[in-house]
């Protein structure tokens, strides 16, 4: 179990980094978000891994999983969905003031040289 | 004492509450938005002054939030270091915004609650004793900083907006990876409570805490643009509006801030695995940031692009001394910091108005028309000169030679003396340059009517900022005895961990007991 989730985090944050580093608004975006997934599970399985035991006090339960990381998670995916909604409005406002979606604001190479 | 009490959270509640007040006033008139906003803006000096007052005397004023005790709840704690901040964060705020109301918050909407809530977000960082807290600080002043960067629109300033925001944005997720490690390792995020259970913290942890703890000051440097990663810095603010550039001279500091707090508490002389952690890291990178800031402002092609690089110079001073560790390191840089966020303000807030001056082109480093004005921006000019470059008689000079005097013990001693010396010197140069190519190589002009003559309201917060530095150094001996006092207090992080953790009257024993209370409550 902690392994799976250890290699789906690899996973999307080397996807994440991979899309972050292209030209393209788009896949910049969609790297940011890959990469938010990536830390928010992070954040989650800091509080280790525990199969149907609650968060909070409960006469039933025999052991309690850690709430902290929990509430963590929740301020830390509100964040990053704020942050990527704002990302995403200025990378439509560039492509309208900069006429093309790349990041530095040029299409082609001979844009590049002038 | 019950005013007192909630002293702490008023630099933070005050801009939260004026921003929201303003967003409810924005369909009325401008000058109540501007009023609103000044005045809550001028608040939070001399909220800032009891502050200092109190925390003078070597008290941490700890605030704990919803009455949660430490470390479970959040907490915040007002020492010198933080009152020291919150001032100069005001200071600075109050000549900002009254340079913005002579017309540059019409130029876009909702310019003052975006500047309430950049406050609200800057004080919560100096105030918090939470590394989360921190972190949601942190995002709270970037958002808004998203905003003023970009107010006003323009091709360029979407541009360097973009990568500003996008940069933020991965340093904001490198952010929460350090602080999930090392939450995974010691079961908390209060910073004091983190200080002993770092330094507690069993050898097969080591690496691993000292990686979080390295990744964390990545994004720290990332924040305060230190080398290598200054890249997003010139271009962001030099094409953002004038007030919101010279605000953002504080925003470098957050960054220089929260590795001074944080590795103060974490990494100090007894941490375990982190001892002295950024030794090896922090004087190095700001000796070569010092370097390659000052290669900028000597290449530098418009004055506001050298303002910036100019930030960047700064932040290498502030980082070296800083990163040299000892006591007078340490104070010779909090010296400096307030004077260097004061002079480069200044600069951005003249480059603007030289701009205006000069019609098509601008601030541009090329012979033009002689300014109307031009005696009176002359005269600002060489005072702001004579201050960034850290030449007798203002406080840059006094900070440099207090960092210098410092560095005598250091092994660095050779490098520190001859980059700083150096840069200095190719400063001077690049000023020098710079001022009389703007104001002697003129021509009159064809069209004296483009030009836009400063009035004296334009330039009253330029000369109100230089009139802070010149303070600085007229009353150098208090100001340097509080930066003194400060570094002391933050060499002994004991203190403010008994008074976050309450465990002032038995430390080893009240510790003690915080740990088992914490072992209980572990998963």
């Amino acid at each position: 179990m902690e392994a799976l989730i250890a290699v789906v985090i690899g996973v999307l944050t080397a996807g994440g980094v991979f899309l972050a580093l292209r030209g393209q608004t788009f896949p910049v975006v969609l790297g940011l978000t890959l990469l938010s997934y990536a830390v928010n599970l992070f954040l989650f399985i800091m509080g280790r891994l525990a199969i149907g035991v609650p968060p909070v006090i409960s006469a039933a339960a025999e052991a309690y999983t850690d709430p902290l990381p929990q509430a963590l998670v929740l301020t830390a995916i509100v964040i990053s969905f704020g942050m990527t909604s704002f990302v995403i409005v200025l990378a439509l406002k560039a492509r309208g003031e900069l006429g093309n979606d790349h990041v530095d604001g040029l299409q082609h190479e001979e844009d590049r040289n002038r | 004492m019950s005013g007192f009490m909630h002293l702490p959270i008023l630099p933070v509640v005050l801009p939260l509450f004026a921003g929201i007040l303003l967003l409810a006033l924005r369909n009325r008139s401008l000058a109540l938005q501007r009023g609103v906003s000044l005045l809550a803006t001028l608040a939070l000096v001399p909220l800032a002054l009891v502050l200092i007052g109190t925390a003078s005397d070597g008290t941490h004023l700890v605030y704990k939030l919803g009455n949660w005790i430490a470390p479970y709840g959040i907490v915040l704690v007002a020492d010198r270091l933080a009152a020291w901040m919150l001032l100069t964060t005001a200071l600075l705020a109050v000549f900002a915004l009254s340079y913005a109301v002579r017309g540059i918050d019409t130029q876009g909407r909702h310019f003052h609650v975006l500047f309430q809530l950049q406050l609200f977000g800057l004080n919560g960082a100096f105030l918090t004793g939470d590394l989360f807290n921190l972190f949601v600080f942190f995002e709270i002043l970037l958002l808004a900083s998203y905003g003023l960067l970009l107010h006003g629109g323009g091709r360029l300033r979407v541009k360097a907006g973009l990568h500003y925001v996008v940069i933020n944005l991965v340093g904001s997720t490198l952010f929460l990876f350090a602080v999930g490690t090392l939450y995974g390792v010691t079961g908390t995020l209060n910073m004091a409570d983190l200080a002993v259970k770092l330094a507690a913290t069993p050898a097969e942890h080591a690496a691993l805490v000292q990686s979080a703890a390295l990744l964390l000051f990545g994004v720290f440097a990332l924040k305060a643009a230190l080398l290598p990663l200054y890249l997003w810095l010139p271009a962001a603010y030099a094409h953002t509006s004038a007030p919101v550039a010279a605000l953002f001279a504080i925003m470098t500091k957050v960054g220089a801030y929260s590795i001074l707090r944080v590795y103060s508490l974490i990494a100090g002389d007894s941490a375990g695995p982190l001892t002295r952690l950024l030794d090896a890291w922090l004087a190095p990178l700001a000796l070569v940031t010092l370097v390659l800031g000052m290669l900028g402002v000597i290449a530098s092609t418009a004055l506001r692009q050298q303002a910036a690089y100019l930030v960047v110079v700064s932040i290498g001073s502030l980082l070296l001394a800083f990163g040299l560790g000892s006591t007078e390191a340490l104070a010779a840089g909090l010296y400096y910091l307030p004077h260097t966020t004061f002079a480069s303000a200044a600069l951005f807030l003249l480059a603007d108005a030289i701009g205006r001056a000069r019609g098509e082109l601008a601030d541009r480093f090329e012979s033009g028309p002689a300014m109307p004005g031009a005696r009176v921006m002359g005269g600002l000019f060489f005072v702001v000169a004579v201050a960034l470059a850290g030449l007798p008689p203002l406080s840059g000079f006094l900070g440099k030679f207090m960092l210098l005097k410092a560095a005598l013990d250091s092994p660095l001693l050779i490098w520190v003396w001859s980059i700083v010396l150096i840069t200095g010197l190719l400063g001077v140069i690049a000023l020098a340059r710079s001022g009389s190519l703007l104001f002697y190589r003129t021509h009159t002009a064809h069209d004296p009517a483009s030009l836009v003559r400063p009035t004296t309201c334009t330039l009253a917060p330029v000369a109100g900022l230089l009139l802070l530095v010149i303070g600085m150094t007229i009353w150098a001996g208090p100001v340097s005895d509080y930066a003194a006092g400060t570094a002391a207090q933050l060499r002994s992080p004991q203190r403010y961990i008994d008074a976050v953790l309450g465990t002032a009257s038995g430390p080893a024993e009240g510790r003690a007991s915080v740990s088992v209370r914490l072992a209980g409550a572990a998963p």
